[in-house]
This record gives C-alpha cells, sequence and structure tokens, in this order.
C-alpha cells in the first residue's frame, strides 16, 4: 500500500488552476466547494448588514423600497440555495465521508466533479440577474405566486438558477447514497459507521426524493410568467395555494438538508474533544433517519394562516410536534456525551456548545411556532425570521465554522491562531445573539416580517439587532482573517491526528495523500468511537 | 407583548407562556449542566474519560418525558386556537378587502371605508378577500391573522374586549409598498358605535370620481400632487402629451378619455416612460364604464 505515488498528498499532486477545475478527487472537489460557498456567503452576508442598516431606523436610511425587497429576496436565494443546503455535505462531506468510511473517493467521481460545475452555472446565474433583466426578484425566497407571476422584476432567472441549483444537491446526494451503500471499509458495518455518514445518509435521501418537487413547482412558474398556462394565478384560473403547497413539501425537508449534517458535524466534535465515546449512538443515527421521514409530512405548519382547514392545521400541527422528540433525543445524548469525558477545550468544541445554546432556542421557539394558537399571532413576523436564523446560522452556520476549525489541520497541514479563533468566536457569538434574539421580541409584538419600514414601537428591537449585526461582522471577519493567515502562515502540522480523534480520517497523513490512506484503515473494535480500543497508528 | 383586546388573546397567551415556561427550564437546565460538565470533566480535572456507551433508561425517559411535554402544548395551542374557527351565530359581518397597498372595508349597508370600527363585545365576522396578490389580515392586539387569498373565501373572526384603536397590519409580502399597507380598527362601545354607523359619511362634497379613486387605492400609487409614487401623478395628467412604451417600442400619446379608459383596463398595454411594467393590475372588472367616466371626470379637474 505504502507506495511512492500514494505519499503526495492531493494539495501538491498537481499544480495549476486546470488541476483543480477539472480535478475528480473528492478532497480537491470540497476545497472548490469552500471557496466558492464562502465567497456566496460573505455576497450574502453583506446584503444582510445592508438589510439590518436600511432597518436601523423607521422611514428610509440607505436604499428605496423596492431596492431593500430585492436585497432581502436575493440574501434568501444565496443563503438557502448557495450556502446552507449545499454547505456541510458539498464541503465536509465530500471531504470526508470517503476517508470515514475508508475509501478513497465516491462512488462517481465525475459526477461530483459535474455537480460542482452544475453548482457553479446555477450560482452564476442566480447573480447574473443583478447585471440582466430588470433587476434580482423581488418576492421573498419563496416566490409565492402570484405576485411572483405579476412582478416585472426578473424571477424567471432567479428560479430557473434554483432549478438548476437542484440538479447538483440531486446528484451529490445519489453520489453519497452510492458510496455508503459500497464503499465502507471492510469490517464497518452500518452500524460501525461514524455519525457524521449517519447524517449525511438521511440527508441524501431528502435531497433524492424532495429536491425534484421543487424543480418543477418553480418551472411552473415559469411556464406561468411566459405562456400565462393558469396553474396559480387566479385571475387567469390558477390557485396561489397550490403553489404553497408544492414549495413548502420540497422546503421543509429542506429544513432537514440543512439541519442533518449539522447534527453529523456536532456528533463528531463531541466525542473528539471529550476522548471518550458518543453517549447512545443508536439513539443519535436513528433519530436522524425519523427526523427526515417525519419531516416529509409536516410542511403545512408554514401555512396555518392560509384558509387551510381546521382538520388540517390539526394535523400538520401535531406531526410538527412529533420531529421535536427525536431532536430532543440527540441534544439529551449529545450532553451526556460530555459526563466524564476529558474535556479538551478547543475552538470546534466552542462552535459545538454555542450549536447546542442556540439550537435549542431555535428548537423551542419552533414549538411556539408549531402550536397552533400561537402561530396564529406569529406567523409572518420577525419571530419566525429570528427563530430560523437561530436554527440555520445559530445552527448550521456555527456547526459549518466548527467544522472547519475542527477539520483545518487535516486540509492545509497548519493550525490557525487557536487565540485569535476563539476570540473570533466569541465576538461572533455575542453579535449572533444580539443581532437574532431581539427579533423575537419585535416579532411577540407584531412586527411583520419582509417590513421596509416599520412603526416607531418596533425602533428599540431593531436598534439592538443593527448593532448585533456590526458586532457579528467583526468576529466574522476576524475568524476569517484568522484562517486565511494560519493557511499560509500557521503552524505547520505533520501528525495524524492533532486533536487526539478516532475517526479514519485522523489515521491517514496530515494532508491526506491523493489515495487519502497509505495503510490499511485499522477499525476500532467496538463500533467508531471506541476510545478503549483506539488504533494506535504511528508513522 | 402588546395590548391584548379580543377573546382569544388570553387562550393564546396562556399556551405561548406554558411553551416558553417549559422550553426556559429545559433551556436553562440542560446549558448548565453542559456548563457544569465541561469545567467538572475538563482534561487537566479528570485526564482519563469513562467510556460510557449510553444508557436504555435515560433513552427511555429522555423519550417519553418530551413526548409528553409536546403533547401538552400541542393541547393549549389546539385549544387556544380552536374558537377562532368556529364563528358564533348571528356575528356581525364586514367585508375586508386586500389590495396593494391598502385595506377597505365594506359594512353590510354598502358603506365603504378605509379603516374597520367595530362594538365592544359583539362577535364580529370578517371576510377576507384580495382584490389582486396575496396579503394577510393581522390585528396584533386580537392575536388574530388569516390571509386575503385572490380567489378564495377565507374568514376570521373575533370578539373585542376593550374600547381602543387596534393596528391592523398586512403580514403577507404583497410587493414594493408592503410596510405601508397599514389600516386600524376602533373599537367603540355599543351605544358610541350606533351613532358612528347611523351618520352617515358626508360623500355629498367629495366627487365621485374621487371616492371612487380612494376606494380602489389608486392614490397609494399615484399621487394628486404632481409627486411621482409607484406610478405616473394624476396632476396634470389629462391633456398632456406622454411618451409610453407599446410592445417594447417608445411611442408618443395623448392622455385622453381613450387613453385612460385603455391604462385602467389594460395598465401594461402603455407603459410610461421611467416607470415599470406589471405594478398595476387591472381594473376591467373591477371599474365600470360609468364609474371610468367619473374618474375621467374628476382627473380634468387635477391640473
Amino acid at each position: 500500500m505504502a507506495t511512492a505515488t500514494a505519499q503526495v498528498n492531493y494539495l501538491e499532486a498537481k499544480k495549476g488552476i486546470m488541476s483543480w477545475l477539472f480535478s475528480v478527487d473528492h478532497k480537491r472537489i470540497g476545497l472548490m466547494y469552500l471557496y466558492a460557498l464562502i465567497t456566496f456567503f460573505l455576497v450574502g452576508v453583506t446584503l444582510g448588514l445592508l438589510m439590518r442598516y436600511e432597518l436601523l431606523n423607521p422611514g428610509k436610511d440607505l436604499v428605496e423600497a423596492k431596492t431593500y425587497n430585492q436585497i432581502f429576496t436575493l440574501h434568501g436565494v444565496i443563503m438557502i440555495f448557495l450556502f446552507i443546503i449545499p454547505s456541510i455535505p458539498a464541503v465536509f462531506g465530500n471531504f470526508f465521508l470517503p476517508i470515514m468510511l475508508g475509501t478513497d473517493d465516491v462512488s462517481f467521481p465525475r459526477l461530483n466533479l459535474l455537480s460542482w460545475w452544475v453548482y457553479i452555472i446555477g450560482a452564476i446565474m442566480a447573480l447574473s440577474t443583478l447585471v440582466f433583466g430588470d433587476g434580482p426578484a423581488d418576492t421573498g425566497w419563496t416566490f409565492y405566486a402570484p405576485y411572483s407571476v405579476k412582478t416585472g422584476t426578473n424571477v424567471t432567472m432567479s428560479v430557473l438558477a434554483a432549478f438548476v441549483l437542484g440538479f447538483s444537491s440531486i446528484l451529490t446526494g445519489l453520489n453519497f447514497i452510492v458510496t455508503i451503500h459500497r464503499l465502507r471499509a471492510p469490517g464497518m458495518s452500518f452500524t460501525k459507521m461514524p455519525l457524521f455518514a449517519w447524517a449525511l445518509y438521511a440527508t441524501s435521501w431528502i435531497q433524492l426524493l424532495a429536491t425534484p418537487i421543487i424543480g418543477i413547482t418553480l418551472l411552473m412558474i415559469v411556464a406561468e410568467r411566459t405562456l400565462g398556462v393558469g396553474l396559480f394565478d387566479p385571475s387567469i384560473g390558477g390557485d396561489p395555494i397550490l403553489y404553497q403547497h408544492l414549495f413548502w413539501i420540497y422546503s421543509h425537508p429542506a429544513v432537514y438538508i440543512m439541519a442533518l449534517p449539522a447534527f453529523g458535524v456536532i456528533s463528531e466534535l463531541l466525542p473528539t474533544f471529550s476522548h471518550r465515546t458518543i453517549f447512545g449512538y443508536k439513539a443519535i443515527a436513528y433519530s436522524s433517519l425519523a427526523i427526515a421521514f417525519v419531516g416529509y409530512f409536516i410542511w403545512g405548519h408554514h401555512m396555518f394562516t392560509s384558509g387551510m382547514s381546521g382538520t388540517a392545521r390539526f394535523i400538520f400541527s401535531m406531526l410538527t410536534f412529533l420531529v421535536a422528540i427525536p431532536t430532543a433525543i440527540k441534544v439529551f445524548n449529545w450532553v451526556a456525551t460530555l459526563y466524564k469525558g476529558s474535556i479538551d477545550v478547543q475552538t470546534p468544541l466552542l462552535y459545538a456548545l454555542a450549536f447546542i445554546f442556540q439550537f435549542m432556542i431555535g428548537g423551542f421557539t419552533g414549538l411556539i411556532l408549531g402550536a397552533l394558537a400561537t402561530d396564529i399571532h406569529l406567523h409572518d413576523t420577525y419571530f419566525v425570521v429570528g427563530h430560523f436564523h437561530y436554527v440555520m446560522f445559530g445552527g448550521t452556520g456555527f456547526a459549518f465554522f466548527g467544522a472547519l476549525h475542527y477539520w483545518y489541520p487535516k486540509i492545509w497541514g497548519r493550525m490557525y491562531n487557536k487565540l485569535v479563533a476563539n476570540i473570533a468566536f466569541v465576538i461572533f457569538f455575542i453579535g449572533f445573539n444580539t443581532l437574532y434574539f431581539p427579533m423575537f421580541i419585535s416579532g411577540l409584538m407584531g412586527m411583520p416580517r419582509r417590513y421596509y419600514d416599520y412603526l416607531p414601537e418596533f425602533h428599540i428591537p431593531n436598534i439592538i439587532s443593527t448593532v448585533g449585526s456590526w458586532i457579528l461582522a467583526l468576529g466574522l471577519i476576524l475568524m476569517i482573517v484568522n484562517l486565511i493567515v494560519g493557511r499560509f502562515r500557521g503552524r505547520k502540522v505533520t501528525e495524524r491526528d492533532p486533536w487526539g480523534g478516532i475517526t479514519l480520517e485522523w489515521q491517514t497523513p496530515t494532508p491526506p495523500p491523493v489515495q487519502n490512506f497509505d495503510r490499511l484503515p485499522e477499525l476500532p473494535k467496538n463500533g467508531p468511537y471506541d476510545y478503549e480500543h483506539k488504533p494506535q497508528i504511528k508513522d | 407583548m402588546r395590548n391584548s383586546a379580543s377573546t382569544f388573546a388570553q387562550g393564546v397567551d396562556l399556551s405561548l407562556y406554558i411553551i416558553v415556561g417549559i422550553s426556559l427550564v429545559f433551556l436553562i437546565g440542560i446549558t448548565a449542566v453542559m456548563i457544569y460538565f465541561v469545567f467538572r470533566y475538563n482534561k487537566k480535572r479528570n485526564p482519563v474519560a469513562t467510556n460510557i456507551e449510553g444508557s436504555n433508561l435515560l433513552e427511555v425517559l429522555w423519550t417519553a418525558i418530551p413526548t409528553l411535554l409536546v403533547v401538552v402544548m400541542f393541547y393549549y395551542g389546539w385549544m387556544g386556537f380552536k374558537p377562532m374557527r368556529s364563528v358564533p351565530d348571528g356575528a356581525m359581518e364586514v367585508k375586508a378587502y386586500g389590495q396593494m397597498w391598502k385595506f377597505s372595508f365594506e359594512y353590510p349597508d354598502g358603506r365603504i371605508t378605509d379603516s374597520l370600527v367595530v362594538p365592544l363585545g359583539k362577535p364580529v365576522k370578517v371576510n377576507l378577500v384580495s382584490r389582486d396578490v396575496l396579503h394577510s389580515f393581522y390585528i396584533p392586539a386580537f392575536r388574530m391573522k388569516e390571509d386575503m387569498v385572490p380567489g378564495k373565501n377565507n374568514f376570521m373572526w373575533f370578539e373585542a374586549t376593550k374600547t381602543g384603536r387596534y393596528d391592523i397590519l398586512c403580514a403577507e409580502y404583497c410587493g414594493q409598498l408592503h410596510s405601508y399597507m397599514l389600516s386600524s380598527v376602533t373599537v367603540l362601545p355599543e351605544s358610541e358605535y350606533a351613532q358612528w354607523l347611523a351618520s352617515a359619511p358626508n360623500l355629498a362634497d367629495e366627487h365621485p370620481g374621487l371616492t371612487l379613486l380612494k376606494q380602489n387605492a389608486c392614490l397609494t400609487c399615484h399621487s394628486q400632487d404632481g409627486s411621482k409614487i409607484i406610478g405616473p401623478s394624476f396632476r396634470g395628467l389629462y391633456g398632456k402629451t406622454e411618451i409610453v412604451e407599446t410592445d417594447g417600442k417608445e411611442r408618443e400619446v395623448l392622455a385622453d378619455d381613450e387613453y385612460i379608459a385603455r391604462s385602467i383596463r389594460e395598465p401594461n398595454a402603455d407603459v410610461v416612460k421611467g416607470y415599470m411594467k406589471g405594478m398595476m393590475v387591472s381594473y376591467a372588472n373591477v371599474l365600470n364604464d360609468e364609474q371610468i367616466a367619473h374618474i375621467i371626470d374628476y382627473l380634468k379637474t387635477l391640473k
């Protein structure tokens, strides 16, 4: 196994931009996703900062109402379709899933490269609305009909972009499912698979099965706009509620496309930094599947005020509460994993702890929105905006950055400045909570979302939010600068296992060779987190 | 929390407090335990970890307890919601119209107003109608919201418990001036309400064309003083020569009776240069020939 070519690390194996753009190495593809994703994320953040600035005071601060509406739409489209949906699977799934399974690549490496290219094409289409046509869509990322049919902005290109991006998601999901089924190392049964792989497995099924629905729904919007078919616009015989059903049949499961991989990351970070086995392996693994399954049947809770029958509201509310149970099980098992561990407080663990705290707030406010009486009051208010930012950003976003700090030394063979990373984390954490917590208050007061201007009584929470957005931006800049500096000037990491982790990526050389392993990976005796029988790998 | 002024407020607020209460216990408890573990089992204090694979008892407990609690939460949510869908017999009915970007109300006697006035302690059923895109009729003080969906007959009802004036907001994004789509509901004691109802709004001095412009929210987008809002101003419009875009080509057109009537019926046929297509919906089915004639007659007066 230990041949000379296998020792060349993947970063230095080939040179030149083409060796990246057309690489079929899952590690390079993962990194190309990372660079693209971070770029779009920063565009989305900038748009978010503009929105917060506009909302600093009632009335106009910066832009006109129409521009504001386009900004929040583009912010949503970029953050949802270009960042959070691909985020953890496309970057860390691509890079680490094959290594954690003990194999040399995904099942279909060329298809994997195609997914990246489809993603880039979709991203260019989405951003092209800034330059071409009548400006970016001003509909909100939900593209609700009939406004999305009537508005003069470039909705057609925006939804086509989301349509194209869907294919990237479907292909990645397909690739991961086949990889997990076919390419696990000998001896690695499903129940000996790392929990990150379990989470990606559940996610991939949702990507594969749910994404086609949004694809066809968005094409129906295009057909409605260009041909006037009469699907969603009642003035030509359509039904706007039909659109909402179709949209949420995908977009609710999509929430779990965004959240499950983050659960997977947390389930890796906690055992590594507690240096002990995960508590309740099977409970965590199967609860991912349960969430993915139940997640299909609760889309109606986005439509409690649309005029649905009382019976439908009753059923959707009840099913919504059902999802809370497997999610709670995960949280309890994670916290129990810290019990009697030997805890090494490093930056990635801080992100994991912040994840648990913020994700709980996101989850509990989700219960308030899942209950019928309270949802009638809070639906479409800032309470909802606060809730999903706590779940998506405070949850998945923090897990993404935790993962980035965790796998950083393995990916680049260097270490960032840990003190600066911790300071950046603290600023980021304070900024996040200052930005989003006041939204629960303004929501309870009755401030509707997607509001360019607001009544004076909502002023104070909006000021606090905007100040929070500046703190958050400061933390983010410090974090990214620290990571970039570390990439070039950080301490060199040559040891295989800088954190004392146990999954297979910590058995490979740092950075990994093109073929991933220089010797046969050794599985711990009793499951992936069996620290008592941790294989001793020496260089 | 905001003012509470309807019979629903109690049920909504109760379920809110129950869920928030249970959640806070768990949020604070779990966070405290987490932080305690991080300090207690820090590698300095506890250099060797103990591997505990799990506990079936705990798994059963922390499945069963959350299950019971979510059933409680669901129950209170449902109980707070249930009365919202059963309108009492004999409720007074009002029709609420939503259109970009204005609410208006039609009383059983045919009177049209731009804000809602209701009697205290009487059930009021509001039939929700949208004239164009989605809107949502939201009265935070009543804890009540329901979407206005074009082509669909939604409704809500409420019974006000406190006199006063409360905001009505549009909660469903409906385009450019969504955040300016505001109105109010005034709750009057029954005697004052009867008085209000008896004093017919004085429309005698108002031009019928202006009344129509107000009723149809035309003035939200077209000013009367020459300022540019969403659409061209009405001031000095009649008899003016406009540059419009017809089928992608620019041409000059005289703003006469025929042009104005066409702009009302097919607003996207000729779009005045500098304005966006698709912002206005057709009023062909809303305004008849006689009404359009009243409007044109009024526009002539806006020199």
